[in-house]
């Protein structure tokens, strides 16, 4: 859910693009955080756990605590509380460790 | 210090309810007509002259604790006109009724809202006319929901 | 690359230190490892305390947007954004991962203000989602307009605890309840007063008993705490909330201060490890300044203060400042002493006690 109506902030309109979570096309801002774009989508789950596999999402959102981390375009362990959304992305729920090879 | 009954009948005054020592006094620089005492210790609780102070609002929309209201007791026979800060969305309109609510969120009554100002700092402030029984406790409102009977 | 001063950290006390640095004659690098300036400023949406010096009665994101502007603005002063500092090392090289790249500069001197990160909370059910730090709440809310849930318990009534409980509120997020492990709140009484008529309990020495949710937060069980700290058996209180937040203390970002061999001490009143220090913010390395929270958990003002001052000193001890900056730098001090001398210091005080050093006197 985005905030539309503030009694202090405005923010600005910014341009929106389209990217892809696990299969689903969602839509979000460009340059935002891959994680405000799924927070605004409903989506908190963003991996688990390895061994016990809990329903892991974000924390601190300043790429402090690696709580966040998703596969992003293939490649694993992306803090996606940092990362910048791009048209088209490829976003994942990690599994496990991820592949890198 | 709380006004006494003659003062509070005299006309427009400032309230302060900022009574902890922090370090903080833009209230006494806002003040244009200089009711504020120059803090001689940036820690110090606001002494205010109630007789210099009218009732402006501008402390009131300063405040960064919004710990200031005012009063104007000499608003109409029955009602009493309070001044508010207030940082919400949507802002009310003059002419609604709103509920009032005292310290601790509680409604204590109805309100009118008479005028909002805003401030260039984004601060409303609410002037609103309540009855006389609690024109001391009033320090928020409520919003009635669209479509309400009350509205 | 060589710099008069390098400034690893773009938050007030960053900001603020670079501008006194440069108005002095200094070359000064501005490191910031995100895209963007201002560090936990630009989430302040509350008007700030303090005097008309600290710009108080300004809203902190104004605030930074005014220095942000200064220093974009400034001559001598070089900004470097989406820059980490990855080291420092005993020959005088600070390593830096640049917009991708790998940099080497040689700065005359460093002033680390790398501001602080959220301590977490041991409970039970403690990792699922919806469970937040505070500031990742602001961040979500202030910088991204993304709420973070619909109903939220805060637990922790400090300053930040209680600004974020009322900032939450302005969103439109109900906040269930505020709790305070502690007997009392930490928090201003004006901050606590503001979200007290909005109607949003505040339950002192309370704290989670555990949280509860299938694939995210659905629920929160409180109890109360006797004298002894110890939870009281049934006391509990059951919240349905889908957001939590986690404001229970700072711990500052020192790993760069370790790294380069400064000397560190304990300090639980300042929120952990921090560098001992003189009263020009100098650690026990030479070259070495530091201001804001990674000197010590304090305030957005206090910050601001130490950044003028470890920008004053550095560019002193670069040598050939503009001006003699001696009354300037002797009047940062007692500013912030002033800011420093009220009651609700006290536990601040106390623990610089600890860490600071007087500077060696000067012969005159």
């Amino acid at each position: 859910m985005r905030i539309t109506n503030h009694p202090i902030l405005a923010f600005p309109e910014r341009e929106k693009v389209l990217f892809i979570f696990d299969g689903e096309t969602l839509e979000g801002f460009s340059g935002e955080p891959i994680v405000a774009a799924l927070h605004a989508a409903g989506v908190r789950v963003l991996r688990h756990s390895l061994r016990h596999k809990r329903p892991r999402g974000l924390f601190c959102a300043i790429g402090n605590c690696s709580s966040c981390l998703m596969t992003v375009d293939g490649l694993p362990n992306v803090r996606v509380c940092t990362e910048p959304l791009q048209a088209g992305m490829k976003v994942e729920t990690q599994k496990g460790r991820g592949e890198v090879l | 210090m709380l006004p006494g009954l003659a003062r509070l009948a005299a006309g427009p005054v400032a309230i302060m309810e900022c009574r902890q020592n922090i370090p903080c006094n833009p209230c006494a620089d806002a003040c244009p007509r200089g009711a504020i005492r120059p803090f001689d210790d940036i820690n110090d609780c606001p002494e205010l002259d109630m007789d210099r102070c009218n009732g402006c609002g501008a402390c009131l929309a300063c405040c960064p604790g919004l710990a200031i209201f005012v009063v104007d007791y000499t608003y109409s026979p029955d009602r009493v006109l309070v001044k508010i800060p207030y940082e919400f969305s949507p802002d009310p309109q003059a002419g609604y009724r709103v509920e009032a609510l005292d310290r601790s969120g509680r409604t204590v009554g109805m309100a009118e809202v008479i005028n909002v100002q805003v401030y260039k700092n984004k601060t409303r402030v609410l002037g609103l006319a309540v009855p006389e029984a609690i024109a001391l406790e009033v320090r928020h409102i409520r919003q009635l929901r669209k479509g309400s009977s009350h509205e | 690359m060589k710099t008069d001063i390098a400034i690893i950290g773009a938050g007030p006390a960053g900001l603020v230190a670079a501008l006194h640095a440069a108005r002095a004659g200094a070359r000064v690098l501005l490191l910031e490892r995100f895209p963007y300036l201002g560090g936990q400023l630009i989430k302040q949406t509350h008007k700030f305390f303090g005097s008309r010096s600290e710009y108080a009665g300004e809203r902190g994101v104004d605030i930074a947007g005014r220095l942000i502007g200064e220093v974009n603005a400034a001559d001598r002063v070089t900004v470097w954004e989406d820059s980490a500092a990855l080291g420092y090392y005993p020959d005088g090289v600070l390593t830096v991962r640049h917009q991708g790249e790998f940099r080497t500069i040689l700065p005359g001197k460093l002033i680390v203000a790398t501001g602080a990160a959220e301590k977490s909370l041991v409970f039970p059910n403690n990792d699922l989602p919806g469970i937040y730090g505070a500031g990742a709440v602001q961040t979500l809310m202030n910088v991204y307009g993304v709420l973070p849930g619909k109903r939220l318990l805060m637990v922790g009534a400090g300053n930040i605890g209680v600004i974020v409980a009322y900032q939450l509120l302005q969103a439109g997020v109900e906040v269930a309840a505020i709790i305070e492990a502690g007997p009392a709140v930490g928090c201003y009484q004006v901050h606590a007063a503001k979200v007290e008529r909005c109607g949003v309990p505040i339950y002192t020495s309370h704290t989670v008993k555990h949280a509860q949710g299938g694939s995210s937060l659905e629920g929160v069980v409180i109890c109360r705490l006797d004298s002894d700290w110890r939870p009281v058996a049934g006391t509990e209180k059951e919240f349905a909330v889908d957001g939590m937040c986690l404001a229970v203390g700072l711990s500052p970002l020192t790993e760069l201060l370790w790294q380069a061999g400064c000397k560190m001490c304990y300090v639980p009143e300042l929120g952990g490890n921090i560098p001992l220090r003189d009263d020009d913010l100098l650690t026990s390395h030479p070259d070495i300044y530091v201001a804001g929270d990674v000197a010590g958990i304090e305030e957005a003002s206090t910050a601001m203060v130490e950044g003028k001052i470890a920008g004053l000193a550095a560019a002193l001890a670069s040598g050939d400042p503009a001006a003699d900056l001696r009354p300037e730098l002797t009047a940062a001090k007692a500013q912030l002493r002033a800011l420093r001398a009220g009651p609700l210091s006290a536990k601040i005080r106390k623990g610089l006690a600890k860490v600071t050093k007087s500077a060696l006197a000067e012969v005159v």
